[in-house]
């Protein structure tokens, strides 16, 4: 029983981290109709980066949120305007998922040119500090991973409720046609809403850093459980993501507990064949929106 | 003047096996020639085999590494201690295929319950899945130790011959069912899937049985091409045999010569294999080649989106159109062609 708790609060602590990542996916979906494949390669680079300020210049890893953050936001605008704009064919969609794929694989290659591919992680004088709470242990770094996590995630809810630019994001979310002829600028949108899933993919990044030993290949490891939560979530559908990251960091921190680690890889893997099969839509998912 | 174009592409055909076959006999002995061409050959037949799924039924799969690695983990484990003689590898391929066509059903099944990036999710899945197994498996696929075959006993002088010829007819095989399903039915409902499932549905398509037959079928040609790559190499490991950059390579190759087409996946195949060894050699098995696969893969997503094929005969259409003097015809014919991906995409380009 004592394994089971300590294990729902593992899984907690890790899912808050993961909704931050997804959120930025689904968002990046949301409005663009694209499943942006490269968004783990962002997290494993805002880690690296995260790693340089941390062993070159001593910046704390989570103060460097507030460097990776505002640096990956224009890095994803950049690579949308650069990458994804021109992109003018009969089948935008699959062109723009193999053009992601294809990121994802620059980013890996660029990162084993620069850092080798040994594993790395970044140890903070406090990385093996932890509490104990009613015989519980809750690390110090998983639990202000989690607090970052929930602050990013409320900026970006009031960034979406209070501001014009929220309200034309999510005007696009749920009808690119009419939001245009309501004089949303479709372009811009499609920039800074790509800029803003690469700087919550940043944020995750640093404190991904701290959290798990990482090489240029951990990407894969990343998407696939991204995946899994945002399909889960509903595409586009942001909190869902969040929900469903939850659900599947208890669950795969529990099924990791109880019978072995390797098995809490196959949890994601289950689960979204599962949803596949019953629910394709996600828990949260709009009806015919996106790609089902 | 429909038959001639028949006859110009049984010429072609027959000049460009014709060709593939005599290079072994003459080059000989220069082993880099063969083993090049191998490895070409091998991605020709891959990348056609992937075109069945991802060019003609529109469904682009990200996880044909899995059967890939299918193949090859059957034929090290069957021929582990010892390859009877040499050829019996190659005699079993076709029961490799049937498994892994009958292993690909129910996957199929799910995937294609969903649609373009969805599917892409649900396929790379399969391929991490596949990873993860072949990884941890151990009593089975050696974990990361992997598994060898048994080396084959065939004359030095002539070793890659074997591999090369079988390469080569699993090539035609990809190619001639490929040929198949653009003369018969299953092409034109592959291509009405392509262009608009829910209206094929509508008028009485077969689309779930059409699309299931496409993946089954080119899951087990990969699965066999796997399977000859096993041999070939002799030492599977889990991170080589279920590799994402396979599936790229597939994709890729498929996206440049033009998907949807005959000749396309193996031009873009021809095209970027020697490249890639000629880098290899150039620059060293750095992670640079990485980088440079991604780069040449958004340049042609960038620039050459519907591949080079497509382009080619887009332009030659243009200019005969233009000879006739019905240029403006044309132009309006070509906007309109534009605006239904399908029909330019099925009926025009071969």
């Amino acid at each position: 029983m004592h394994a089971l708790i300590q294990a729902i609060i593992l899984g907690i602590l890790t899912g808050g981290v993961y909704a931050l990542m997804a959120s930025g996916q689904t968002l990046i979906f949301g409005i663009m109709k694209v499943v942006n494949l490269a968004q783990g390669a962002f997290v494993v680079l805002a880690a690296y980066l995260t790693y340089t300020l941390f062993v070159q210049f001593g910046v704390d890893p989570f103060a460097s949120v507030l460097i990776t953050t505002p640096l990956m936001f224009l890095v994803g605008m950049g690579l949308q305007w650069a990458l994804l704009r021109p992109l003018h064919s009969d089948d935008v969609a699959q062109l723009s998922l193999l053009v992601t794929f294809a990121l994802e694989l620059g980013v890996e290659g660029i990162l084993s040119f620069t850092y080798s591919t040994t594993l790395t992680n970044i140890q903070p004088s406090y990385a093996n500090f932890s509490w104990t709470v009613f015989g519980f242990q809750v690390s110090l770094v998983r639990f202000f991973a989690f607090v970052l996590s929930l602050v990013v995630l409320a900026v970006l809810y009031l960034v979406l409720k209070r501001t014009k630019f929220g309200r034309a994001v999510r005007a696009t979310v749920q009808n690119p046609m009419s939001a245009q002829l309501l004089g949303v600028n479709a372009q811009r949108v499609s920039a800074l809403g790509f800029g803003l899933g690469a700087a919550t993919a940043a944020s995750a990044g640093s404190v991904f850093g701290m959290l798990n030993a990482f090489n240029p290949g951990s990407h894969y490891d990343l998407i696939s459980r991204l995946l899994t939560v945002v399909v889960l979530g509903g595409l586009g559908s942001i909190g869902g993501s969040v929900v469903a990251a939850l659900v599947m960091g208890v669950a795969s921190s529990v099924v990791s507990a109880e019978a072995s680690p390797i098995w809490s890889d196959f949890t994601f893997f289950i689960v979204l064949l599962l949803v596949l099969l019953l629910r394709p839509r996600g828990l949260f998912g709009a009806r015919t929106r996106g790609a089902l | 003047m429909k038959a001639l174009l028949a006859r110009i592409g049984v010429v072609r055909a027959v000049v460009f096996f014709g060709v593939l076959i005599v290079i072994p006999l003459v080059t000989g002995q220069i082993g880099w020639v063969t083993n090049t061409l191998i490895f070409t050959i091998m991605y020709a037949a891959l990348a056609s085999s992937w075109n069945l799924v991802g060019g003609y039924a529109g469904y682009p799969s990200l996880g044909h590494a899995a059967f890939f690695g299918l193949g090859a983990y059957s034929i090290a484990i069957i021929f582990n201690g010892s390859v009877y003689g040499g050829y019996l590898p190659f005699v079993v391929l076709p029961l490799v295929a049937i498994g892994a066509a009958l292993i690909s059903l129910p996957i199929g099944w799910v995937a294609m319950r969903t649609r373009a990036d969805v599917f892409a999710i649900v396929t790379i899945t399969v391929l991490f899945i596949a990873q993860t197994l072949a990884f941890n498996f151990n009593t089975v696929t050696g974990g990361a130790q992997g598994k060898s075959v048994a080396p084959a006993p065939f004359d030095v002088s002539t070793y890659n011959w074997p591999f090369y010829y079988v390469m080569l007819a699993l090539l035609a095989v990809a190619m001639g069912i490929s040929l198949y399903f653009r003369k018969t039915k299953i092409g034109l409902s592959l291509a009405t899937v392509r262009a608009d499932e829910e209206k094929a549905h509508g008028v009485g398509v077969r689309v779930t049985a059409v699309k299931l037959i496409a993946f089954a079928v080119s899951c087990g040609l990969v699965a066999m091409v796997g399977g000859v790559w096993a041999y070939y190499v002799g030492f599977v490991y889990p991170q080589f045999a279920v590799d994402p950059l396979i599936t790229i390579g597939m994709v890729l190759m498929t996206f440049l010569g033009g998907r949807g087409t005959l000749w396309g996946p193996v031009l873009g195949a021809f095209i970027l294999v020697p490249a890639q060894e000629f880098f290899a050699f150039t620059f060293g098995a750095s992670e640079l080649y990485l980088f440079a696969y991604a780069a040449v893969f958004l340049v042609i997503m960038l620039f050459l989106p519907r591949g080079i094929l497509p382009s080619i005969s887009d332009r030659l259409r243009k200019k005969r159109a233009a000879a006739n003097g019905i240029l403006r015809d044309a132009s309006d014919a070509a906007s309109a062609v534009s605006a239904q991906p399908a029909a330019h995409q099925t009926g025009v380009t071969r």
